[in-house]
């Protein structure tokens, strides 16, 4: 796997599978990208298309509906996507990664049956609770609380900003079973959507991947039985956490697309636009942010590829799956940026794309974990290797 | 004369085209070299029938072909990933793929087609990039075969075809047998995307390699370009005030 790195050409299936991808968001998510922002409308026919290309559930084996590929394709597809239409990128990722991810880990037989067969297609979405209104990066202070009352567990509390919300059929909750315990004392569960018991709260409003629905689930004397508990009693912390070194990987693929559309958007306007009597392309300061902005998209593609690449050897790879999801966010934010400048006043207004990917391009640097965690994971991992 | 209900076989023939046009300096050709390709949109068409045939149970397997140098198997590729059931790469390169044309093409279907026992041949109707519009109907020729061209509409009865074509006064619907060639036009149907597991299954199925010598077939090209050239750069046009003026304009250069 490692040769990979050093042969520079993907394997031809990944290559085959690029293109496919690639002429599907050319084609179809492209046209639509700008009029599913203004509108805020969920991509539900795009959503439904990828579902029947095997996108929508990429690492499922195929005996539950999956396209039984490795994170590297997994990687390849969400760029692809997300450089086509970041909403619908985020949508992919979430049910992948946040809601198939720690299922297809952790599950029985009979809840991946249940809970991930239905969701390959694209006619399902499911989602991910973890976050709350009081606590986001510091996931251990869970405050939602599940209590056991006979055969069922009852959950209540709140989560907030949850992808996916308005739109899915389904949710991975993390809930607290045991107080006493603290962050070992938190659990997953399965809970259906609509479910009774479950309410969502309004939509946010948000500033980019605004045809993606976020917004707070409501947990009040939710109802599930027993059997809808995902992994051990008090795993919840671990699976969360595990679940989110993996999903980083394919939030970095999301921004690596978003960066490479500023990118392209920016280098095609460097051809067309003139002044000074040439293309602006002449000009060394646009040059510079060019350079600039290829050396900062290629450099977080290969740390996200390289990251996959591990994961899929089942070598560790969480200090290179954090790296590569803040190298890419932080390249989205800059390449958008610059993209923005090149364009000047253009990039300013709606008849360009410039100014959505510099919106979409916001969230990646907060979402999944923030920049900080992000530096924090891998501190942590860094100075575990310097110990002696 | 076939008794079985069944067509066996398909061939279909995706053609890559370049994506980007660039003339070559000395002007003998385009760039070839380092140009992306993809498969033809016509040739798209065609493959995604051929399979729809076949998933109908009307034929039971679809053999893609394609002619030129090694990038040639990216494009058959790209029809196995669509559900054709193998491949036959016809090696072509260098300066016999510059002079690879709609003839030679023809040729080496039309012994491929014998070869492999073939019932139904499907092209794209043209090249995007030549837009020579020629293989099908010389396939045809060279083989005593019906053929179906420009089709929108295909059905299979027995060992007959119903073709619906696309010609200038509107449609015309003929009736071939088979074996026949058909070639595809726009609105025959809408090509799928390869899906996953099927870009999965893609990477077992075979290729075969073949030569067009193996084939008996003479690469030598019976054209020769003289020049290749970037068609004019648009001018800027010229406002006048009266219709007098327009006209006057008009005799001037000649245009009336």
């Amino acid at each position: 796997e490692t040769c990979l790195l050093f042969s520079h050409k993907l394997p031809e299936t990944h290559q085959l599978l690029r293109q496919t991808c690639r002429d599907y968001a050319d084609r179809e998510l492209m046209p639509i990208a700008a009029k599913l922002d203004k509108e805020h409308v969920f991509p539900a026919k795009q959503i439904h298309e990828l579902g029947a290309m095997g996108v929508m559930a990429m690492e499922v084996p195929e005996e539950l509906g999956g396209a039984g590929m490795d994170y590297l394709a997994y990687s390849l597809a969400m760029e692809e996507i997300s450089r086509g239409c970041a909403s619908t990128g985020v949508v992919v990722s979430v049910n992948n990664s946040l809601y198939i991810g720690p299922i297809l880990k952790f599950g029985t037989v009979e809840q991946k049956k249940q809970w991930i067969a239905p969701f390959t297609t694209g006619e399902k979405v499911g989602c991910f609770a973890l976050s709350e209104p009081g606590n986001g990066s510091d996931a251990g202070a869970a405050s939602t609380l599940a209590r056991q009352e006979g055969d069922q567990w009852v959950l209540n509390g709140t989560k907030a900003w949850i992808t996916n919300s308005w739109d899915a059929s389904a949710t991975v909750v993390f809930a607290t079973t045991d107080k006493k315990l603290k962050h070992k004392g938190i659990s997953a569960f399965l809970v259906p959507m609509p479910h009774p018991g479950l309410s969502l709260g309004k939509k946010e409003d948000k500033l980019g991947i605004r045809a993606s629905s976020t917004a707070n689930i409501i947990l009040e004397d939710c109802r599930i039985p027993l059997e809808n508990m995902l992994g051990p009693r008090g795993a919840g912390f671990r699976i969360a956490m595990q679940t989110l070194d993996s999903g980083r990987i394919g939030i970095a693929a999301q921004a690596l697309g978003i960066a490479q559309a500023a990118l392209d958007c920016a280098a095609d306007y460097a051809h067309k636009r003139t002044a000074f009597g040439a293309p602006i392309g002449k000009l060394q300061a646009i040059q510079f942010k060019l350079a600039d902005m290829a050396v900062a998209v290629e450099s977080a593609r290969l740390l996200t590829w390289k990251a996959a690449i591990l994961k899929d050897s089942n070598k560790p790879f969480i200090k290179e799956a954090a790296m590569a999801k803040l190298a890419a966010s932080e390249a989205a934010t800059f390449c958008s940026h610059q993209a923005i400048q090149v364009l000047g006043g253009m990039g300013y207004v709606t008849d360009m794309p410039a100014e959505r990917h510099y919106r979409d391009a916001r969230i990646t640097e907060i979402y999944e974990g923030t920049s900080e965690i992000q530096r924090l994971v891998i501190a942590g991992q860094l100075l575990k290797e310097y110990q002696s | 004369m076939h008794s079985n209900r069944y067509c066996n076989r398909i061939i279909v023939l995706p053609f890559s085209v370049l994506l980007e046009i660039r003339v070559k300096p000395d002007n003998s050709g385009v760039v070839t070299d380092g140009v992306k390709h993809s498969m033809n949109p016509f040739c798209e068409i065609a493959v995604e029938e051929a399979v729809k045939l076949k998933e109908k149970k009307l034929i039971k397997e679809v053999v893609a072909v394609s002619c030129g140098p090694q990038q040639s198997q990216e494009t058959i590729r790209t029809a196995l990933a669509m559900g054709a059931d193998r491949g036959i790469h016809v090696e072509v390169a260098g300066k016999d793929y510059e002079t690879l044309g709609p003839l030679q093409v023809s040729k080496i279907m039309a012994a491929l087609a014998k070869k492999e026992d073939a019932q139904l041949i499907i092209l794209g109707k043209q090249a995007i990039d030549d837009d020579c519009n020629q293989t099908g109907q010389m396939t045809a020729a060279l083989l005593d075969w019906p053929q179906g061209t420009f089709a929108s509409e295909v059905s299979l009865d027995g060992d007959k075809v119903k073709v619906v074509r696309e010609i200038d006064g509107g449609l015309e619907t003929i009736k071939i047998s088979t074996p026949a060639v058909l070639t595809a036009d726009l609105r025959l149907n809408t090509p799928r995307y390869a899906t996953l597991p099927n870009i999965m299954k893609a990477k077992k199925k075979k290729i075969a390699n073949v030569k067009p010598a193996d084939l008996g077939v003479d690469l030598t090209s019976r054209l020769e370009v003289l020049k290749v050239e970037e068609p004019p750069q648009r001018q800027a046009g010229v406002k006048v005030e009266t219709v007098e003026d327009l006209v006057g304009k008009l005799k001037e250069t000649g245009r009336i």
